[in-house]
C-alpha cells in the first residue's frame, strides 16, 4: 500500500496510508492533513497543494509540465528546487513518498 | 453518533414531551447543507477547536463530494466519484460531526437564542443550539414547451451528472442552452466525448456579466475555431418529442428555435444560472434579498443563524468597495472563505472576510482563471500571446488595477491576485507588454 509521509512546517509527522492512483493531495485532503488546502480540487488552477519533496524521493515522480511549473510561481510560500503541487502526483503501488508541507497555502 | 454528553444537554428536546428513545440529541452545531460550504464551517470550527458536537446535513444521498469535476472529468470520466468525496468517514467520526444524508429540511422551529428545532420531510427532528444555512443554490428551469421531457437535463448535482451520464452513450447530437460557465464547460465535456454539439446563448455574448467583452469574445473565438456550433442571441421556443411509441415518458427529440429552426437532441442541458435556496430563511422570517441577508461576520439578520456560500448576499469583501455595496458570489473560492469567517463568528471571533475573490472555469484545452471583481473598470488591458496561447485582460478603475481574466496565462493570474491581496498595482501601460512578467513590474499602491 502506497504510505506518504507529511511533515508540517514545525516538524509533526503524519504517516497516511493512501490508494493506488489517487493523488498526494487527494490522500491528504481526505484525512484532512491540515498543511493542503487543494481549493480547486486537483484541477491546477490554485496552487494551494504545494508540497516539498525530499530530494531522495523526487526521481520516483513524473515529470512536471509547464502548467504545474508555472502554477508554482504563485504558491504562498516561495517555491523551491523541490516544489511540486501534490494534486499532479499519483500514488503508485509501493511508493513511500515524504513531503514537507509550507507554513501556509494562502 | 451521539455522545452522552450530548444527550444530557438536550433538556429542550425532552421537555416538549417526547419520549427518551425517541427524542433525538440535540446538536451543538446543525449546518444544513452538506456541500462546499457546509464542510468548510465543520472542518475549519474544529480547526479553531470548536469542540461542540455539529451535524453535518444533506438532502442528498451521496457523501458531500466537491461539484466542479461534475461538468468536466466527471461526466468525461476520467475521475472516479470516490475521488470527489470531501473526507473520509473516518475523518467525521474522529472529528464529532455526525453526517447525515438524504434528509431534505421543510421547517424550522427557532428560539430568540438561537436555539431550536429542524423538521425533516421525512419527519425527523433535528434539535440545535446553534444553525448554519449552507444551503446553496438550485438550477433556474427554462419553463418552455416540452420542459418536463424525457433528456431534458439540468447539471447542478451528482445525482443530475449521473443522469446524464446515463444517456450520453445513446445520444448524437446534444444542445446546451445557456453559454456560461457550466453550459461551456458541460458542451466543450460533451463535444469532446464525439457528440455533435450546439450551444444557444440568449444574450449577444458569452458568459454574461462573469467577465468583459474581450474575454466573451475570445472565449467565442476559441470554441468556434475548436468546432463547437455556438449561436449567439437565440432562444429556444419549444423542446420537440419524438414519436416513438410505448414509451413510458415522452423523450426529447429537437429544440425549435423562436425562427423556426428545429436543431435534433437527443440530449438538452440546460445552464442558464442558479436561484439561491432561501425558503428556510424566509420561513425562519431572516431578511432576504438575492440570497440570506448576512452581515460581514456571516450573521443574518437575526444575529444567532449564520449563512454563507452561494445562498448569501453579503458585504462586498473587496477592500476598497464602496460603503454598503452588497453582493453574493457563486464560487468554490467564496464557499470557503466565507465558511472561514462564520467560524470564527461561532468561535466567538470577529475576523473579516480575507482573500481576493477568485475563479475558474476549465473548458477544452483552456484554463480561465479570474482574479478579482471586474465590476466598476474603466478601463482594460489587453495581454495577448498567439503563439503560445495565452491570453489575458486586467480590469482598472481610476488607474488602479481590480480585476483579471487570465486564459493559460497563471502567472499574470498569480501576479494580479497577489497584487490584490496586498495593496498593490500593476501599472497600466507596462502591462501592455505581453512579454513583460506582471510580477515584474507591480508596484506598492
Amino acid at each position: 500500500m502506497p504510505t506518504v509521509h507529511f511533515t508540517d512546517a514545525e516538524g509533526a509527522v503524519r504517516d497516511v496510508q493512501g490508494n493506488t492512483g489517487d493523488s498526494v493531495m487527494e490522500t491528504a485532503v481526505r484525512n484532512g492533513v491540515p498543511g493542503i488546502v487543494a481549493e480547486c480540487g486537483g484541477s491546477l488552477s490554485c496552487a494551494t497543494c504545494h508540497v516539498f519533496v525530499r530530494e531522495d524521493c523526487l526521481a520516483q515522480l513524473p515529470p512536471m509540465e509547464d502548467m504545474e511549473d508555472e502554477m508554482l510561481y504563485g504558491t504562498a510560500v516561495d517555491r523551491e528546487d523541490n516544489s511540486r503541487l501534490s494534486c499532479q502526483l499519483r500514488l503508485t503501488d509501493e511508493l513511500e513518498l515524504f513531503v514537507t508541507t509550507p507554513e501556509t497555502q494562502v | 453518533m451521539s455522545t452522552n454528553a450530548v444527550e444530557q444537554a438536550a433538556p429542550a428536546a425532552q421537555a416538549e414531551g417526547a419520549t427518551p428513545s425517541s427524542t433525538p440529541a440535540r446538536t451543538g452545531l446543525l449546518i444544513i447543507g452538506a456541500s462546499q460550504s457546509g464542510v468548510q464551517l465543520a472542518v475549519s470550527l474544529r480547526a479553531l477547536g470548536f469542540d461542540e458536537h455539529i451535524t453535518l446535513l444533506g438532502d442528498e444521498d451521496h457523501r458531500p463530494y466537491q461539484r466542479p469535476a461534475l461538468s468536466k472529468e466527471f461526466l468525461q470520466g476520467t475521475v472516479e466519484s470516490e475521488s470527489l468525496i470531501f473526507r473520509s468517514n473516518e475523518y467525521w467520526a474522529e472529528h464529532n460531526v455526525d453526517l447525515v444524508k438524504g434528509e431534505f429540511i421543510v421547517r424550522i422551529d427557532k428560539n430568540t437564542d438561537g436555539s431550536g428545532t429542524a423538521h425533516s420531510s421525512s419527519g425527523k427532528q433535528f434539535p440545535f443550539k446553534r444553525l448554519a444555512l449552507t444551503v446553496g443554490a438550485r438550477a433556474r428551469k427554462l419553463e418552455i414547451e416540452g420542459g418536463d421531457l424525457d433528456g431534458v437535463l439540468y447539471l447542478r448535482n451528482a445525482d443530475d451528472a449521473l443522469a446524464l451520464k446515463a444517456r450520453v452513450g445513446d445520444a448524437s447530437d446534444v444542445v446546451v442552452i445557456g453559454g456560461g460557465f457550466i453550459g461551456l464547460e458541460a458542451a466543450s465535456s460533451l463535444q469532446k466525448m464525439g457528440k455533435n454539439v450546439t450551444v444557444l446563448e440568449f444574450g449577444p455574448r458569452l458568459v454574461g456579466r462573469a467577465v468583459g467583452e474581450e474575454t466573451a469574445q475570445y472565449f467565442l473565438q476559441a470554441h468556434r475555431s475548436r468546432g463547437l456550433d455556438i449561436r449567439l442571441s437565440v432562444s429556444a421556443r419549444r423542446f420537440i418529442a419524438n414519436d416513438a411509441p410505448g414509451e413510458r415518458r415522452p423523450a426529447v427529440a429537437g429544440v425549435e428555435l423562436e425562427d423556426g429552426t428545429v436543431l435534433p437532441a437527443q440530449i438538452v442541458l440546460i445552464g442558464i444560472g442558479v436561484i439561491p435556496n432561501t425558503q428556510l430563511a424566509e420561513q425562519l422570517g431572516l431578511t432576504v434579498d438575492n440570497g440570506i441577508v448576512v452581515d460581514r461576520f456571516a450573521l443574518a439578520s437575526d444575529g444567532t443563524t449564520v449563512a454563507i456560500g452561494d445562498c448569501a448576499n453579503m458585504p462586498n469583501p473587496v477592500p476598497g468597495s464602496a460603503p454598503g455595496e452588497r453582493i453574493r458570489l457563486e464560487s468554490v473560492n467564496n464557499a470557503i472563505e466565507h465558511a472561514k469567517v462564520a467560524a470564527y463568528s461561532l468561535t466567538g471571533r470577529r475576523e473579516e472576510y480575507a482573500g481576493i475573490p477568485w475563479f475558474w472555469s476549465n473548458q477544452a484545452d483552456l484554463k480561465l482563471q479570474i482574479a478579482g471583481l471586474c465590476n466598476g473598470y474603466d478601463r482594460t488591458v489587453l495581454r495577448r500571446d498567439e503563439e503560445r496561447g495565452k491570453f489575458s485582460v486586467l480590469y482598472y478603475r481610476h488607474g488602479q488595477v481590480i480585476a483579471a481574466d487570465c486564459v493559460n496565462a497563471p502567472l499574470d493570474f498569480m501576479a494580479v491576485k497577489n497584487a490584490l491581496a496586498k495593496g498593490q498595482n500593476i501599472p497600466a501601460e507596462a502591462a501592455a507588454d505581453a512579454a513583460t512578467p506582471l510580477k515584474t513590474i507591480t508596484t506598492d499602491s
